[in-house]
């Protein structure tokens, strides 16, 4: 910075960091400026390929627990912002830039049908806007970046879901209604931020857990935790706070869905296991008593009544949200148990139902862009008639029980393990027999799919290659990492133990 | 309607100044209290002045809405720009040190008013933007109804 010192220049390679937020967020403005109707979609998918691969090269310079940070305007943190990657972050990077290259050749035809197409640059420049918001909240160290750009993927994810509205009106009230609780959610997480920043003085992820290990705990490091900790929760939908999720799932457009889904949701979980486990330390007691007095018997309350509304739905698409939410209390289980093995689970979850659910919506879009719409009566009987569709829906419908040889048996096993370690045996009873709900909704779309008579009069083509590739991929993936278990335990561990190391492993 | 005709002769006055003064702010933001985001409000104000006096119909003449959804984007892109400019100087994202080497203190000058003038553009057009998705949806009733 100051005039003295010789610059070292810096190389590409340095500059990985930035440039995995800046190649989409350059592209959104690009598709805006260019406005061509033609090129958009190209634009948007070579920025989600380019920011691919800059993941894939973050992950493998950080999986041997090393970590890289980035200096924005080269004002050296805790005062600058820092970008700040290591193993737990790269792996959620690669989640989301992985699936957004997926969901994107998939969207080309589903976003075809359901948008008109003076609105698709628009829609391709929000998207693109919501990647660089999730991806900048993952990869940033500093706490306040954090909530900026969870403002911008907020923001541009109401928009998403707007979009529904050419097929559905109530897509407009579903965005609205998220838009007033992700407000909500957003102006808590700010409040704790600036309780953190009354208490010590910083916004810097790693100096912030120094400062408050040094105080100790008091009232306002308290209050601060408590608004974050509700602030997320309405943006992960923790059970109580999960009501505008089925809707907004429900309304959006499939390909949105499909993305908000397997991504948004997982970032939030991500930004509150830093929280939790980077800036404040689980040595903190009342951390400990949150987590295992609130947090703990609302996820077992989301995995039952969550997955009794999923059994009681006539619509495939609210089916998969109110699953979503008994999923997003295994997690969270696994999270409130605060051990090695119970974070390893929670962030294996993370990443098998992030690839399981993205299976299944990209299966519901398939399904509405042929009949028109997911309710059960609608589609039932096109097993028969879109064989391959139904086929990887019922993967990921496996996947989403737990049966083993999937991805989703894996981290619900390790996640049973954690709770007999712990030696809560009880807990483990009840993950299997909230299972035992999976099976009971994944069977009715099966026996919807495939034993029910197609409606009279419809002949439903099989869907385009461009949709169908995707989700096969996708349903692969389920069986993949369903038998190499290796490679998924082995990151969600270094993630965990990374995570646990607290401080020590942020400095 | 020829009615309003202080209010007329007032509008025209002022929209001239209104946008002097949005520069002013946007240029001399590095001195003193101002910068991108209050004169792109200043110079929105002009335009939305124009809109409410003058009608919807004149103003979209003068900065029609597709010129402002191009504006919002490339305020966005020069603000961003500013940083891969440094950044392939060799420099990290956005350290304005980069444009001279020399001396770094003249570099923050150039970078920050590169910067601000790319919040300013975007300013503008967002509020101008709002206004325009407003005033543009077809009134339950029509003003001779009244």
């Amino acid at each position: 910075m100051s005039a003295e010192s010789t610059h070292v220049a810096m190389t590409l390679s340095d500059h990985l960091p930035i440039l995995q937020i800046l190649v989409p967020l350059v592209s959104a403005p690009l598709i805006v400026l260019i406005g061509s109707r033609r090129l958009t979609w190209s634009l948007a998918f070579i920025a989600s390929v380019l920011s691919f691969g800059i993941a894939i090269l973050l992950l493998m310079q950080v999986i041997d627990g090393s970590i890289i940070s980035y200096q924005i305007g080269g004002w050296a943190p805790p005062l600058g912002i820092e970008y700040r990657v290591d193993a737990t972050n790269a792996f959620v990077l690669l989640l989301v830039t992985g699936i957004s290259t997926l969901v994107l050749p998939y969207a080309r035809e589903s976003v075809k049908s359901e948008i008109p197409a003076k609105h698709h640059t628009l829609f391709y420049a929000a998207f693109m806007l919501c990647l660089t918001g999730l991806l900048g909240v993952t990869i940033t160290g500093d706490a306040f970046n954090v909530f900026v750009f969870l403002e911008i993927s907020s923001l541009s994810t109401y928009v998403l879901i707007a979009q529904g509205s050419y097929r559905d009106k109530r897509a407009l009230t579903a965005a609205y209604d998220y838009l007033i609780m992700g407000t909500i959610g957003a102006t808590f997480f700010v409040i704790g931020l600036g309780m953190l920043y009354m208490a010590t003085g910083t916004l810097n992820m790693a100096d912030l857990a120094d400062r408050i290990a040094d105080q100790g705990s008091n009232r306002t490091v308290r209050a601060a935790f408590a608004f974050i900790v509700v602030g997320m929760g309405l943006k992960i939908a923790i059970y109580p706070l999960h009501l505008w999720l089925p809707r907004a799932y429900t309304f959006a457009p499939s390909a949105v869905t499909v993305f908000l889904a397997a991504t948004a949701t997982k970032v939030a979980i991500y930004v509150l296991l830093r929280f939790t486990f980077s800036v404040f330390q689980p040595s903190f007691m009342f951390e400990v008593n949150t987590l295992e007095f609130i947090i703990l018997p609302f996820a077992i309350l989301a995995m039952f009544a969550a997955s009794f509304i999923a059994i009681f739905q006539n619509d495939f698409k609210r089916m998969l949200a109110y699953s979503s939410i008994a999923q997003i209390g295994y997690m969270l289980l696994g999270i409130s148990l605060l051990t090695e093995t119970g974070l390893t689970a929670a962030i294996a979850h993370l990443f098998n139902h992030g690839i399981t659910k993205a299976t299944l919506f990209m299966g519901v879009g398939i399904l509405a862009l042929r009949s028109g719409g997911s309710f059960y009566n609608r589609i039932q009987g096109m097993g028969k008639s879109m064989p391959w569709t139904s086929a990887a829906i019922v993967i990921g419908g496996l996947s989403l029980i737990g049966v083993p040889g999937t991805a989703g048996f894996i981290s619900k096993w390790v996640l049973v393990e954690a709770t007999i370690e712990k030696g809560w045996w009880p807990l483990s009873v009840l993950i299997v027999l909230s299972s035992l709900l999976a099976v009971i909704y994944v069977w009715r779309v099966i026996e919807v799919l495939y034993l029910k008579t197609p409606l009279a009069g419809t002949d439903y083509r099989e869907a385009p290659f461009s949709m169908l590739i995707p989700m096969w991929i996708m349903a692969l993936a389920c069986i993949y990492f369903g038998l190499a278990t290796d490679v998924t335990l082995t990151a969600s561990r270094a993630a965990a133990q990374g995570l646990l190391a607290g401080s020590a492993g942020m400095m | 309607m020829r009615h309003h005709l202080i209010l007329r002769v007032i509008t025209k006055l002022l929209v001239g100044a209104i946008m002097l003064f949005a520069f002013y702010v946007q240029f001399h933001g590095d001195f003193s209290p101002g910068g991108g985001f209050q004169a792109g409000v200043i110079m929105a104000v002009a335009f939305i002045l124009y809109g409410l006096v003058f009608s919807l119909h004149n103003v979209q003449q003068v900065f029609p809405p597709w010129l402002v959804h191009k504006l919002v984007a490339l305020g966005v892109l020069i603000y961003a720009g500013t940083g891969i400019v440094s950044l392939f100087l060799g420099y990290s994202f956005l350290d304005y040190g980069a444009f001279t080497p020399d001396h770094p203190s003249h570099g923050q000058h150039y970078g920050i008013f590169a910067v601000e003038l790319g919040v300013g553009i975007t300013v503008t057009a967002v509020m101008v933007a709002i206004y325009y998705a407003f005033a543009g949806r077809p009134p339950r009733l029509s003003d001779e109804e009244w």
